[in-house]
């Protein structure tokens, strides 16, 4: 019988404790297929944060480091400097790295670190249980601001994607979902690219996916993917931010 | 060898690229400054990597994704930049990676001054980040000594799979001594197969984590890690004595002071008072059996204990070790100020009952 789709050599047999409807699951496996792909899998280090992809080390079959919350960019930065052929990457979510790890992120970015960040942002603190995130939307409720997020209170949500692009060593950013099969093929075709310009020396690249959290949005899966389209879209466009071609040295 | 003369931060700096250190990510505060100034040079023309970070927490972050990876790692700062680089510390011990890290110790609290001081004792010997967890702390008191327990601390860490701290006055880093580059003995190298630096052809992942979800396993972690902070205290033991063997009153003190106390002695000696001095070199493990089993001596019939501490930090383990066999006086100066020749010889004086000559 021919084998029309296996599950990537990228992943481990470990089984994802992601809730159902919860994009974190995709999002890892984009990211396994494309080290495979790209033939990185052998000689990647990953950096996984705090939150709910804490446990990302059980899951990507290659060396990973759980970093203190935020930290990940510096963790990655300290492995990336003292081994500088190989590929690696942080997969972070939005406390971490919007709030925390923003002064880490942010001076990655200008050093031009020659790694690639994944950022999944579901617009909430998803593992402490549905807290208000520096990436929730004006009116949004969380459970630090159950009548919802306002402007005078919390100011408005961040855009990381737009502020990284902001510096010259930021070689690459784009905003893609995976709430479709359409939308996940962009979102895979910019992780392909983030990687293949970290390995061709170009700077530091950055990939940010817009995901659901139905458990603490308390929506269904199907209604978790609508809210995404309608609320978070129009906030968080769609789409390469930033793209520099860089003559490699 | 010939002696040279060296500065102590940019000593330690060129000891830890001699001892085979990778890469250096540090953080500008005074009185450490000189210490990436020197790796900014120095260590790259060695083939490492220097990284001056955003802030003292990335830097420690830096040195765990390194360390976690397999390289020789190190990290300097002061006083309140250690306290930054608390967080990072723990994540260090608690998922085994080993790491050098230089305190050169100005006084506080907070801001306090940058001039020396020794009131990061506890920060160093009690953890200052969450959890249990114990690093090695060596206290040199002079520049030689700092070169020589730079270079070695690389391989306590290697040794034990954990960070190790070298912790020094501000003076020591700021004064200029003439120094031997010694051939240190170096310990058995230490293959790194646990280290997260890429699979290659392995059939496992190496995954470098200080979380342990369940309650069972985290307790299994925490004991192994004892056991290894148990072998550590056993073996890593550090003290030196001085004329203690018919000494009345013993001074317990550590670096810069420890060296003034010399003088003193001499002082007191010239007017007929038997003085000893014992100086912890890790002032974790403390040398406490030792400490102990002297102040039990019937010749010893006080304590005093001089630091660069208003309050006294270090006193506490000199009770713990002396376990009220003999009384305990204390001198503290901070803020920079040092304990004078007079003020150590008026204060053994008073704490013998004795008139001051």
């Amino acid at each position: 019988m021919a084998i029309v789709y296996q599950k990537t050599q990228g992943l481990t047999d470990a089984e994802f404790h992601y809730c159902p409807g919860c994009h974190h699951g995709i999002i890892h496996k984009l990211v396994a297929e494309t080290l495979v792909e790209l033939g990185l899998l052998d000689e990647a280090i990953g950096v996984c944060p705090v939150g709910c992809s804490v446990f990302a080390y059980n899951y990507f079959n290659c060396d990973m480091l759980e970093a203190a919350h935020g930290r990940a960019p510096a963790v990655a930065t300290g492995i990336k400097r003292t081994h500088p052929t190989q590929a690696v990457f942080t997969y972070q979510g939005d406390g971490d790295l919007a709030s925390i790890g923003a002064a880490e992120i942010v001076h990655a970015a200008m050093r031009g670190e020659k790694f690639t960040t994944i950022f999944v942002n579901n617009a909430i603190y998803g593992m402490t249980g549905g807290q208000m995130a520096p990436t929730t939307l004006i009116g949004q409720r969380a459970t630090t601001c159950q009548n919802g997020r306002t402007v005078e209170q919390a100011g408005s949500p961040i855009r990381m994607a737009e502020l990284l692009s902001t510096m010259d060593g930021c070689v690459y950013a784009e905003r893609v979902c995976v709430t479709d099969i359409a939308n996940l093929n962009k979102a895979k075709r910019a992780i392909k690219k983030a990687f293949q310009k970290q390995m061709a020396g170009e700077g530091f690249t950055f990939v940010e996916v817009l995901s659901t959290c139905p458990t603490n949005w308390g929506l269904t899966p199907p209604k978790a993917n609508e809210w995404l389209k309608e609320n978070m879209v129009p906030y968080y466009p769609l789409g390469v931010i930033k793209e520099t071609n860089t003559e490699v040295k | 060898m010939a002696k040279e003369l060296w500065k102590g931060n940019e000593a330690i700096a060129e000891a830890a690229i001699r001892a085979g250190c990778d890469c250096f990510f540090g953080y500008p505060i005074t009185p450490q400054s000189e210490v990436p100034e020197y790796m900014s040079v120095h260590l790259p023309k060695a083939g490492g990597v220097f990284v001056q970070s955003e802030s003292e927490i990335a830097a420690i972050n830096m040195v765990y994704g390194a360390g976690g990876s397999g390289k020789r790692a190190m990290t300097s700062s002061s006083s309140p930049g250690i306290s930054l680089k608390q967080e990072g510390i723990t994540y260090l011990a608690g998922a085994e990676v080993p790491a050098v890290i230089v305190n050169c110790m100005r006084g506080g609290p907070g801001l306090g001054t940058i001039q020396p001081g020794q009131g990061d004792y506890y920060q160093a010997t009690r953890g200052g980040g969450n959890g249990d967890y114990r690093t090695v702390v060596l206290a040199p008191s002079n520049v030689q000594e700092a070169v020589d327990f730079v270079q070695e601390a690389f391989d306590i860490a290697d040794e034990y799979r954990n960070p190790v701290m070298v912790v020094m006055d501000g003076l020591i880093g700021q004064m200029m001594e003439p120094i031997e580059w010694k051939e240190y003995k170096r310990r058995a190298s230490t293959e790194k197969p646990w280290a997260a630096g890429g699979k290659f052809g392995r059939d496992h992942t190496n995954i470098i984590n200080s979380l342990y979800i369940e309650p069972e396993a985290c307790d299994i972690h925490n004991q192994h890690l004892t056991v290894k902070f148990n072998l550590m205290a056993e073996k890593e033991v550090r003290y030196e004595t001085v004329n203690c063997e018919d000494a009345e009153i013993i001074i317990t003190s550590y670096g810069t002071p420890a060296r003034i106390a010399l003088s003193a002695m001499e002082v007191l000696a010239a007017e007929g008072i038997k003085v000893g001095l014992f100086r912890p070199i890790t002032l974790w493990p403390f040398p406490e059996k030792a400490l102990h089993d002297l102040a039990g001596k019937d010749h010893v019939k006080h304590i005093l204990d001089i630091e660069l501490s208003s309050t006294g930090q270090m006193i506490d383990d000199v009770r713990l070790a002396v376990e009220g066999q003999k009384p305990i006086s204390y001198l503290g100066r901070a803020g920079g100020m040092m304990p004078s020749v007079e003020e150590m010889v008026d204060a053994v004086y008073k704490a013998l009952g004795k008139e001051v000559k």
